[in-house]
């Protein structure tokens, strides 16, 4: 399934062996020479989050906040006990590469975490993994044994004097908790509500410790980056997009699939390699960045490359690399109805703006759907969105607007169709 | 109430946690319970709940946020058939119809014969594999297409 | 200290500070719901935010930490927009039924949609309905018009203890509820009346007896503890509709328990009595004032002359108020009595202290000790915002240790705990003593024989945390001062505090014990032991405000004259001959003392039902009636200023009297764990329907004993018990693992119960 091209989170993994995932081969193919490095060369922590800055790696999660960076917003000295979480609750719609990290190479992710965990002075880590994966869990836990029975995990580990033990913890169903905040009070047994920021997780975290949370590839990533030095990561990709980057592309194409590929590549490349366009079809439009991204037309996406500051410059994001591609006979208006169920469904309630707005944002493109829309429906769908968006305490409030934004922006007349007609434009999915 | 079998699971769980924070394996120990029960009563999560030294209302809390838990009995094989956009755009949506006709059930019900429950799922994280549906919360079936949701219907007889 | 602007003016707050408190320090009102000062922030209502300089969006208020230089704008255009859009949102879904809702004029999702909500609404979708629930006879539910604020959820985890409302479900299908079939059961949980900022949660007993804006708001002090919680008690056409709390940083904060909440249901109970009454032949007759008076006066005189002065005694509520103690004792004083008593509950005459009996320091110094030790006390039914108070203190470091013939849930993380058999406090406190002592490298006091105590693990953590820590109270509570042991007990426990280094505090459980012992009222330590000729009750229930009642009913069935002073008809129909009716608490002034020594005085709320008469203006008279001097009293001050004209600071004293024996005893056998229930604590709570109803109330009503000694016993759980001590109770059997093998936990002061002699021998067999 998984396409690798110039990869680092799938370097050398042989996708046809059923058990290129166990450690045995992880080790054959480098693995866990980064985590020996760091013990050999008596690497310091602020040695590592110097390579982390150089290589330029962007949080794989969504929001691509510099790793490094994060890093170095911990508080390493904090005497207490501190907490590293991996968030693998990947469940933003379009988005379906961490299972596919887990699922061909464990050992990046828990060697990375390793890592993680000695250069932030966390003893203890959780990966927190999506609930519809039970199987990806599983073998995560199976992964985890292994590493523990070498040594990789558990008290002074390869002799280099830092303990550190990894769990793996099952979601059950709430897209929220990919929030990480939300994700924290899941881990502490509590409903996935978001915390208000601040304190952020580096100073109140998981138990109320100092936590760092990161997604899965960023974790598969670091063990590259120690390796072979930051710099070599970063030439992968381009200035301030450092590396290659897995695109997940679901829709009308091909091949969908994830596709490791150096991040700047151009839309049109990543589309051929995903098999084109099914059926001939023409393209129409694409979600680049997950479905909270906003939709950009053909025309646009043909003429953008895929790194992050590329698809903001084009009026949308890169976000978890999940690219959602659409042909010429979707319906705009089914598309954004199905969106929007998802985040009022996902909404989880707590605060007003997200709870009351995702229902009646839903409740306005369902009528419009099915052919009860009024002119004045889609202003109020914008005027909604604007109370709706900026006002929440986690980002599925801006979430869940976008998509309405977006909609709005590039296929308003689509909308307009539909509401005078009471009907679709265009076929439907 | 529960076989010692998903209490040592439930314990094993618990070791993952730090010992006055019993309150994280909820998630873990109710998808055991449920496991073991088919579903989740109100005497089995208030079961959970003392079992974790927490307040029933909290366990409560977990079981309805979350929703792969089910609290009311269902058949003996649940299918949740993923509709969202990209399984939408690859036949999500037709298999989850096709699913309907073939069993003669709606979403959230349950045939005669108690064997199936049909639901409709939010994104399982599995786009590339679409259709994609999963059989009693933890087996993920990808490539649903109506042949080879005719097969698994088969296999799960 | 940071110097932050709001609304262009400049000021400076401490570190740490939010923009909500900052704004609150200069009086800018910032509209908010889920923003609670005693609550942990949950940033979910989204109605305080603000404009911050630099900030890109706008921000709540509440959960906003001041920086330095910061500038806040909390009225600009841009802040307003978003509060206006957040009212919106929570209009959408809220029930236009302002009219029949017994929140409006007090609903703070009112009062804000005036200034920030349209006159009309833009969503023309379906609007949300939701189920009610049932959380107990306290509390209603109209969950429609819940805007999810989780100010409930949050007091029941934070504030009384336990999570017992949550908010299952998710997104818009959120709803507040408790676990399945579960009501709120706190002895707080009124509270969340108070706390829900629309009419989710109002108040059952209340429930469309009136709109808020009739009511008349007048001050009173809580008169079912020892604590004196001030309250605003509301009323209309002269009758209590409903009690709230006022806010009273030092003494109940912001908060009421339900026993002072929802009391007020009995005073318009029909029970109530509006005439004064004469038996006559053995029939009642109604009279008026002056026969009746007349009548007392010569009685009393006669019975004096006949039998003597000492043949004549006076008892009294401790809640009784200051005034009315005062010129009983006065009247009683004048005719030679010196038999007066309002610690009807104590049993063991050897109990005494040098002093008046109190806190030994303030509430609010109790709540920043580093460690406390309480011993015999059901904390949390005797005394319920104090239990609550230390809750918080817990949460800061305090470590609070219990030694307690019961192993209830204090709702707390305790630091060390101690469970004894009842008859076995005095030994477990001794535990505590002799590791004290150890630690210490002195003596257990001489007078203290401890041989055959053996210290327990728990004991030793609670000795070594006391004894290491700085700031130490040692509280002794009702179960430790009514029962047999008493004196021991308070030896015992004040050599604790002694060796630690700690203030000893004695919990009565009466609104006015302090006052009562100021005035000279604890002169009789048993005070049915001696039956006398003639009594005066005043406020007492013999029959379930005394140590034994049945020995109390055998006293005043004896008696030649019986003067029985209450606001209610009660069993005094049976023994007593003059029955006066005086007013509740809400129907004169008075003064409370409070456990702390603090008088408050209050004024009456509403005027007395019927004939009633304010107790200190019927004793004003009689003293003018018997031609007694210095009754010229024009007001209940005056009578106040020369009650305490002697202080009372002075008069406080802990200490025991003198030195009591301790030895340490072994028992065994079946043993009865006697507490005064949450709501008989006095004649009004035991009339007040809501309280009746809770699941306290009920529980009351059953003999409860571990498993193992109910097995033993042949009893079996929720089928019923024959118990025989003195006289004889049928109870159903519960289960309660909070109590050691061969005790049975049967209520005291119950009607169910009122025929047993705690001191009697005790059989339980199988009914």
């Amino acid at each position: 399934m998984a396409t690798f091209v110039k990869g680092v989170v799938f370097e050398d993994v042989d996708f046809e062996n059923p058990d290129s995932w166990r450690l045995e081969e992880y080790v054959k193919r480098g693995g866990y020479a980064a985590l020996q490095k760091i013990v050999n060369e008596k690497m310091t922590q602020d040695a590592v989050i110097a390579e982390m800055k150089t290589s330029a790696l962007r949080g794989r999660g969504g929001a691509g906040f510099p790793t490094g960076l994060k890093w170095s917003f911990m508080p390493r000295s904090f005497p207490g006990q501190k907490y590293l979480v991996c968030n693998t609750d990947e469940g933003e719609p379009g988005t379906f590469k961490d299972l596919d990290i887990i699922k061909y190479n464990p050992h990046a992710l828990i060697e990375g975490m390793i890592i993680g965990g000695f250069t932030m002075g966390a003893t203890v880590g959780y990966n927190y993994i999506h609930g519809e994966v039970f199987e990806a869990y599983l073998r995560f836990e199976e992964a985890l044994e292994e590493a523990r029975k070498a040594g990789f995990l558990g008290n002074n580990i390869l002799g280099g004097g830092f303990d550190f033990e990894l769990h793996a913890h099952h979601g059950y169903g709430a897209y929220i908790c990919g929030e990480e905040t939300a994700l924290l009070e899941s881990l502490e047994g509590k409903k996935g509500q978001p915390r208000f920021k601040p304190p952020f997780p580096a100073s109140f975290g998981l138990y109320g410790k100092p936590t760092t949370i990161n997604n899965t590839e960023t974790y598969a990533s670091v063990p590259y980056i120690v390796r072979n030095g930051g710099q070599k990561f970063l030439e992968l990709g381009k200035p301030n997009n450092g590396g290659t980057k897995l695109f997940s592309i679901s829709g009308h194409v091909n091949r969908p699939g994830n596709y490791e590929v150096p991040l700047g590549m151009p839309f049109s490349e990543l589309l051929e390699l995903a098999g084109g366009m099914r059926n001939g079809k023409k393209l129409k439009a694409v979600i680049p960045g997950g479905s909270s991204a906003p939709v950009l037309p053909a025309e646009i996406m043909m003429n953008t490359t895929m790194d992050f500051d590329a698809i903001s410059k084009a009026g949308s994001m890169l976000g978890s690399g999940a690219v959602i591609v659409m042909d010429e006979d979707t319906c705009m208006v089914k598309a954004l109805e199905r969106l929007s169920y998802f985040y009022f469904e996902e909404s989880c309630g707590q605060c007003t703006p997200c709870r009351e707005g995702t229902g009646w944002l839903y409740r306005v493109i369902h009528r419009i759907e099915h052919g009860q829309g009024r002119p004045e429906d889609l202003d109020l769908l914008l005027s909604v969105g604007g109370n709706i968006a900026g006002r929440t305490i986690c980002a599925l409030g801006d979430a869940a607007v976008m998509p309405v934004q977006g909609m709005l922006k590039h296929f308003r007349s689509e909308f307009e169709y539909h509401i005078e007609n009471k009907r679709c434009i265009a076929p439907g999915y | 109430m529960l076989s010692p079998e998903s209490l040592a699971q439930i314990d094993r769980e618990l070791t993952k946690y730090p010992a006055d924070r019993k309150r994280s394996a909820l998630m873990s120990a109710l998808r055991i319970a449920q496991i073991e029960k088919g579903w989740l009563s109100n005497e089995t999560i208030e079961f959970i709940a003392h079992y974790l030294e927490q307040p029933p209302v909290a366990a409560y809390e977990m079981a309805t946020f979350y929703n792969m838990f089910q609290l009311k009995p269902i058949g003996k094989h649940k299918i949740t058939v993923c509709t969202n956009l990209p399984c939408a755009l690859s036949g999500g949506a037709d298999a989850g119809k096709y699913l309907q006709q073939k069993l003669g059930i709606g979403y959230g019900e349950t045939t005669t014969d108690g064997k199936f429950t049909l639901m409709e799922g939010e994104c399982m994280g599995a786009c590339g594999y679409a259709p994609v549906m999963l059989h009693n919360n933890h087996s993920m079936c990808k490539h649903m297409t109506p042949e080879a949701i005719d097969k698994k219907l088969a296999e799960l007889e | 200290m940071l110097e932050v602007e709001i609304d262009g003016n400049k000021l400076t707050v401490p570190g740490g500070s939010t923009v909500m408190d900052a704004a609150n320090s200069v009086g800018v009102y910032i509209p908010h719901f889920c923003y609670h000062k005693k609550l942990s922030i949950a940033a979910n209502c989204r109605m305080c935010l603000v404009q911050v300089e630099k900030a890109p969006k706008p921000l709540p208020a509440c959960a906003t930490p001041v920086t330095d230089g910061m500038k806040v704008w909390t009225h600009s255009d841009s802040a307003v927009k978003a509060q206006q859009g957040v009212m919106e949102f929570l209009l959408i879904n809220h029930p236009l039924d302002c009219p029949i809702c017994d929140q409006g004029g007090e609903c703070q999702l009112q009062d804000l949609a005036v200034g920030y909500g349209q006159s009309g609404s833009r969503y023309e979708e379906e609007k949300r309905s939701v189920t009610n629930k049932n959380l107990g006879p306290l509390i209603s539910t109209d969950m429609t018009r819940c805007i999810h604020c989780s100010r409930c959820v949050r007091f029941t985890e934070e504030i009384a203890g336990f999570q017992e409302l949550g908010m299952p479900g998710r997104g818009e299908h959120t709803e507040v509820m408790t676990f399945i079939g579960k009501t709120v059961n706190s002895e707080i949980s009124g509270n969340v009346i108070d706390l829900c900022p629309v009419g989710a949660l109002t108040s059952k007993p209340f429930r469309f007896s009136a709109r808020t804006w009739e009511l008349s708001r007048r001050k009173s002090v809580g008169a079912h503890d020892g604590l004196g919680s001030n309250l605003i008690v509301q009323v209309k056409d002269h009758k209590v509709k409903r009690v709230l709390p006022l806010e009273n940083e030092g003494i109940n904060e912001c908060w009421l328990s339900d026993r002072d909440r929802f009391s007020y249901e009995a005073l318009g109970s029909n029970e109530r009595l509006q005439k004064p009454l004469i038996k006559q032949g053995g029939a009642w007759q109604e009279v008026d004032w002056t026969v009746a008076l007349e009548y007392v006066a010569n009685g009393l005189k006669s019975v004096i002359e006949e039998h003597g002065a000492d043949s004549v005694a006076a008892l009294a509520s401790p809640s009784s108020t200051l005034e009315e103690l005062f010129l009983l004792k006065k009247l009683t004083g004048a005719l030679g009595v010196k038999n007066t008593a309002a610690n009807l509950r104590q049993q063991d005459a050897a109990f005494a202290t040098a002093g008046v009996q109190w806190l030994g320091q303030s509430i609010v110094e109790l709540a920043d000790n580093d460690a406390i030790l309480v011993v015999g006390s059901t904390l949390r039914k005797e005394q319920p915002l104090l239990a609550q108070r230390l809750r918080q203190s817990v949460k800061h470091g305090m470590k609070l240790s219990v030694v307690n013939p019961h192993n209830d849930d204090m709702l707390t993380n305790l630091h060390g705990s101690v469970t004894t058999r009842p008859d076995q406090l005095v030994e477990g406190a001794l535990e505590v003593l002799v590791s004290v002592a150890e630690q210490k490298g002195v003596a257990v006091p001489a007078h203290i024989d401890a041989s055959g105590i053996t210290v327990s693990e728990q004991a030793k953590l609670i000795a070594t945390t006391l004894v290491a820590s700085e700031k130490v109270g040692v509280l002794l509570g009702s179960l430790a001062t009514e029962g047999v042991r008493a004196a021991e007990l308070h030896a015992v426990v004040a050599a604790i505090a002694e060796l630690a280094g700690g203030k000893l505090g004695i919990l009565n459980g009466g609104a006015n014990s302090v006052g009562a012992q100021l005035i000279g009222f604890n002169t009789m330590a048993d005070a049915f032991a001696q039956p006398k000729k003639a009594y005066v009750v005043l406020g007492a229930e013999v029959d379930f405000d005394t140590a034994s009642a049945p020995k109390a009913v055998a006293a005043v069935e004896q008696a030649e004259m019986v003067v029985v002073l209450s606001p209610f008809q009660s069993c005094a129909y049976d023994y007593a001959d003059v029955i006066l009716p005086v007013s509740p608490f809400s129907e004169t002034s008075g003064t409370f003392i409070n456990l702390e020594s603090r008088p408050q005085s209050f004024n009456g709320v509403v005027r007395p039902l019927g004939e009633t008469r304010p107790a200190w203006k019927v004793f004003r008279v009689l003293g003018n009636l018997l031609g007694l001097q210095g009754f010229e009293f024009a007001s209940s001050e005056e009578v106040r200023d020369e009650a305490l004209s002697a202080g009372i600071e002075g008069k406080l004293n802990n200490a025991p009297a003198k030195a009591v024996n301790v030895k340490s005893v072994a028992v065994s056998g079946l043993t009865r764990l006697a507490e005064v229930p949450l709501y008989q604590i006095d004649a009004l709570t035991r009339r007040a329907p809501g309280l009746q109803a809770t699941v306290d109330a009920q529980a009351a009503a059953t003999l409860r004993a571990n498993a193992a000694t109910i097995a033993q016993l042949g009893l079996v759980a929720g089928e019923k018990a024959k118990v025989v001590q003195g006289g004889e109770a049928e109870l159903v059997v519960a289960q309660d693992d909070a109590l050691l093998n061969d005790v049975v936990r049967i209520a005291a002061a119950h009607p169910l119960t009122r025929h047993l002699d705690a001191a009697a021998a005790l059989q339980v067999v199988k009914a």
